[in-house]
């Protein structure tokens, strides 16, 4: 008896076991438009030449960020339910790595950079 | 004073569980590949510090300006975004049980990101041709590095790409297929959401 309720059970783990997300045509559509929008001005930003260097830059970082969080949402059905929530706390630990690593090696370098020209260049000037 | 007396035997109470939970196969597969994914996007995170450090030392040889063409690149992210939405169909269909069209539009995407890639290695030869080689300055070894990995992430996509039609094919929609399409379909949204950071951080900025 014990058998059978265990196969049974397995079974009908087996069919639930692999929760792929639900996909809708409304989702991919919106997605797809939306991606589509949001590469489509930063590239006419750039090829145009409308806005000044810096507030395009501002701007289309900004779209990108926008583009990304659509992909996760439209594209890799990210939500905080999904998995049990395991999906959204391993990429919130990834943005936060992924932060502290690009800011960091950004700043040190820029440092770096900063301190090892001018100063080589002033030492070398002071020698008499 | 209050005291408290545990019941023995069967009403005593249970602190741990003897039996096993089910494992049924496949079950936290999804879950793996995601973590998988996540470390993937810490080497891109690598690749594009160093690109972000290095993308503006050009050993006075050529920079952004002078040898993206804007263009190509835009042909190159609509094929992407076109393959992403052609993947999603994929998944669509694989949820309706329809193998014929989960095949088709496998291919499909199969076709557009192979037109990625041939647009790619295009831009590639021609820089090469031209001298800008990854040799030629720092900025070029970077951009190369982060480029040439996501390029290489896609090639490996294809092949998985290939391989599960051919499987698709063989035993039809069994739950390690559609494991297996569930998570290329992770595999290749992710591609896509590199790309965006490729195109906006490499290609837009480089031409500011």
């Amino acid at each position: 008896m014990s058998a059978a309720t265990t196969h049974a059970e397995q079974a009908e783990h087996d069919a639930h076991g692999i929760e792929i997300p639900h996909a809708s045509y409304r989702d991919y559509t919106i997605g797809f438009v939306l991606s589509v929008i949001l590469t489509a001005i930063p590239f006419g930003l750039v090829m145009t030449g409308t806005l000044s260097p810096a507030v395009t830059a501002v701007t289309i970082l900004g779209l990108a960020v926008v583009q990304i969080v659509v992909h996760m949402i439209y594209f890799l059905h990210m939500s905080p339910k999904a998995e049990g929530g395991w999906s959204i706390t391993s990429l919130i630990f990834t943005i936060i790595v992924v932060g502290i690593m690009l800011s960091g090696s950004l700043w040190v370098m820029s440092h770096l950079n900063a301190n090892m020209m001018p100063q080589a260049h002033e030492e070398t000037s002071q020698i008499p | 004073m209050s005291s408290i007396t545990l019941p023995a035997g069967d009403d005593a109470p249970v602190y741990y569980e003897i039996d096993e939970h089910p494992h049924p196969e496949g079950h936290s597969t999804l879950l793996g590949f995601w973590i998988y994914l996540m470390s993937d996007c810490l080497i891109f995170a690598i690749l594009f510090a160093c690109y972000a450090v290095l993308g503006g030392n050009f050993a006075a040889g050529p920079g952004p300006k002078d040898l993206f063409d804007l263009t190509l690149i835009a042909l190159n992210t609509a094929m992407l975004l076109f393959s992403s939405i052609t993947y999603g169909f994929a998944m669509i269909a694989m949820q309706n049980r329809n193998l014929r069209h989960v095949q088709m539009w496998l291919a499909v995407t199969g076709l557009f990101g192979a037109a990625f890639l041939a647009i790619e290695l295009y831009e590639f030869s021609h820089l090469i041709h031209i001298g800008a080689t990854p040799q030629r300055s720092a900025f070029l070894s970077a951009f190369f590095t982060l480029v040439g990995t996501h390029g290489l992430h896609v090639t490996f996509g294809l092949i998985w790409l290939v391989t599960l039609i051919v499987q698709l094919g063989r035993h039809g929609l069994n739950p390690a297929n559609q494991r297996r399409v569930a998570c290329l379909s992770l595999f290749w949204h992710f591609l896509d959401v590199i790309w965006i950071g490729v195109f906006t951080f490499v290609y837009l900025m480089g031409m500011l």
